[in-house]
């Protein structure tokens, strides 16, 4: 090669090319970008996948032609372990399923539960869970807002959001003595009552969300770097949704208001006062818009929740259904009362052996199945139950929405760049432990 | 199960055997198409005859408990009218779909929900009405799973059970089909032409029962890993459980424990 701007020489190495001109085509070869097929392995461990998700891209210089997801690494068999496990124990594996939205695991399961013993929960019993279930929406909106904002490079989204959700983990902790994995909501009602004072809590509290969700939008919303990064990226519409079985956030940013808490409501939430937020862009941008006006209706419905709570029973009144052991929150969480401990040990032999018969034995649920599906912050959460009239599940199964929404990453990604894989997989918000079960 | 019933399932079973070898040996959607068996008319029952406590049986069961009797749960069939909206969908999928009275070998309407038992090669058909009609605008398959209604007594031909459930957006209605397979013959037509969702959610039933999706475009284990062998949700499956010592006391794995039955 004779040619001025790339000169080469012999070495003991080789043939040592110097390029400093503009003529690359002469030194390379033809067309060097089509033929530049990369596989690129991303995850399981790996920053920006929201944990052990791994995504298999094929790459074409920048551009994804083709996108798999491998999922299966935080399979820890929850269903299969309630089999082995009475029906109130199952809600403490089900809990640990989607880790962000414990409350929403363990509500799925009890309306199930409830519906198989053809019982209901009394008023004050349904009004704590919507409580929790919406301040649990709000913390895993924070989450997903933190770590997507994180892995686009917006930090202060990230440490705002999980300082937001750790004021939503403190009044949970304040209620059930546990910042995660509660195993609070039961079948036949809630664990034990709220605690006393609970209520200049919650609304120091709810001055604080507005607060918080009103800096975050005034951060993000009008943020150049965080528009172009979500904005026409990662476009999926009603009929890709409905097809590939997308709910929830996703499918309401395409423009459809399918929200179960509206068209199948539970738990009395047609009774509550709030909005469906939609979006007609179907893009990560609306995503953002819509989770973010959720969290305003979520606090609505908590003002709603406080404003309606009058004291009374928050188990069912059944004695063969309702835990026996009345627990008590203490300094260190939440452990026995003591005056249930005397009463069963010093005062009756009948409440001894009542309590022993339903912690060992448990109660049994009528045979039968149900479906039983709540909107969790991700999408339809479905619990199929089947009862065979022992003690015991003879079958969970979860519908996660993370584990159904996540088939939609191929088609969010194919065809866009590399780059915004990462705003499109953290825009369907998936959490592995729920996807993987 | 009376005898003449197992000697004919047995029968059935050869027979499955050797159409869905030559089903399955045709690539793509032709097993679909592909000359599929009725899956066996019999109803599964959940659980099976049980007597006693804690698995402890015979002269020597000083349990106490010896004088209790489980029986075998079946849902019992509905009769018209089935109430709520049940009349007008099942009328209107009647309408759709002309197979409807083979198609469908029992309504079952429990707890206010309503569960079709499909024959597997009318579920496609079933499942087209269902999404297609405009009376009926089932848009979205909602769930996919399976459930295994064991019997250590009898291997029955309609061990495994794949259950759909459905969602009208437009009507706010549900519904549940189920197809039952035995182990021999798991052979059940994919839902993924018609609901793409189905994709991942039959390769679970796959991975965790066992339950083969014809004419699913990759149906590979999902969620254990590649090389795993067998079906951990099945019923025979042990729990895997190890057990825990403490202080010298031996604390038996959950699924070896004495149970209350």
């Amino acid at each position: 090669m004779s040619d001025s701007y790339a000169p080469s020489r012999a070495t003991t190495e080789g043939r040592v090319y110097n390029l400093s001109g503009g003529d690359w085509d002469q030194v390379i070869g033809a067309d060097p970008i089509h033929e530049e097929r990369i596989v690129l392995n991303m995850g399981p461990q790996h920053p920006s996948t929201h944990g052990v998700l791994r995504l298999v891209l094929e790459l074409e210089g920048e551009t994804v032609t083709d996108a798999r997801v491998v999922i299966g690494y935080l399979h820890t068999g929850i269903e299969k372990n309630t089999e082995y496990r009475t029906w109130t124990q199952a809600v403490q594996f089900l809990t640990r399923a989607d880790y962000l939205s414990p409350f929403f695991n363990e509500a799925v399961f009890c309306l199930g539960v409830e519906k198989l013993l053809d019982v209901e929960v009394p008023p004050r019993g349904q009004l704590i869970r919507i409580m929790l279930m919406e301040i649990n929406r709000i913390s895993s909106h924070w989450v997903w807002l933190a770590t997507s904002g994180m892995e686009l490079g917006a930090l202060t989204a990230m440490t705002n959001g999980f300082r937001a959700r750790e004021r939503c983990l403190d009044v949970l902790e304040a209620i059930t003595g546990l910042r995660m994995n509660h195993g609070f909501i039961r079948p036949g009602g809630v664990t034990m009552d709220l605690p006393d004072g609970y209520e200049p809590t919650m609304r120091t509290w709810v001055a604080e969300q507005r607060r918080e969700v009103r800096d975050i939008e005034k951060l993000l919303t009008g943020q150049l770097i965080w528009v172009n990064r979500l904005k026409n990226v990662g476009w999926i519409g009603v009929e890709g949704c409905l097809s590939l079985g997308i709910t929830g956030p996703l499918l309401r940013a395409a423009g459809l208001a399918w929200d179960l808490r509206k068209n199948e409501p539970y738990l009395g939430y047609e009774s509550f006062d709030f909005e469906v937020p939609t979006d007609d862009r179907g893009d990560c941008w609306s995503r953002y818009v819509v989770r973010v006006a959720e969290m305003w209706e979520s606090i609505k419905i908590v003002e709603q929740v406080l404003d309606r709570l009058e004291p009374g029973p928050t188990v069912v009144g059944d004695p063969t259904i309702a835990w026996p052991a009345k627990l008590a929150l203490g300094p260190d969480g939440l452990g026995n009362s003591l005056e249930h401990i005397e009463h069963i040990m010093t005062g009756s032999m009948e409440a001894l052996i009542h309590h022993f018969k339903l912690t060992t034995e448990g109660f049994r649920v009528p045979s039968g199945q149900v479906y039983q599906a709540v909107e969790s912050p991700r999408g339809e959460l479905g619990a199929h139950l089947v009862s065979d009239g022992g003690t015991r599940p003879y079958r969970v199964h979860l519908r996660e929405p993370s584990f159904v929404n996540l088939q939609a990453t191929a088609a969010l990604s194919i065809g866009g760049m590399l780059a915004d894989v990462v705003a499109s997989v953290g825009s369907i918000d998936p959490v592995l432990g729920g996807c993987d079960r | 199960m009376s005898d003449r019933n197992s000697a004919k399932a047995t029968e059935q079973t050869a027979a499955d055997l050797k159409r869905s070898t030559i089903a399955h040996g045709n690539e793509g959607n032709d097993a679909v198409r592909g000359p599929l068996h009725a899956s066996a008319g019999q109803d599964s029952a959940i659980g099976f005859p049980r007597r006693g406590m804690f698995g402890v049986s015979g002269p020597g069961d000083t349990s106490g408990y010896g004088e209790l009797a489980r029986e075998p749960w079946i849902p019992p069939s509905a009769e018209p009218p089935y109430g709520g909206y049940f009349d007008e969908l099942l009328t209107a999928l009647a309408a759709a779909y002309p197979g409807f009275g083979l198609a469908v070998t029992r309504v079952v309407v429990d707890r206010n929900e309503l569960t079709l038992h499909v024959a597997r090669e009318h579920l496609l058909g079933v499942a087209t009405a269902l999404r297609n009609d405009p009376d009926l605008r089932f848009e979205l398959c909602s769930s996919v799973s399976g459930v295994d209604y064991y019997n250590p007594r009898d291997e029955g031909s309609n061990r495994l059970h794949s259950v759909c459930h459905l969602a009208s957006m437009t009507y706010r209605r549900r519904i549940r089909l189920e197809v039952a397979v035995s182990v021999a013959d798991p052979h059940i037509p994919s839902l993924t032409a018609l609901y793409p969702t189905a994709d991942w959610q039959e390769r679970e039933a796959y991975d965790m029962f066992g339950i083969i999706y014809d004419g699913h475009p990759a149906l590979t284990r999902i969620l254990m890993p590649d090389d795993w062998d067998g079906y951990p949700q099945r019923k025979d499956s042990p729990l895997g459980g190890i057990s825990v010592q403490y202080k010298g006391a031996n604390i038996p794995p959950p699924d070896e424990r004495r149970v209350y039955q």
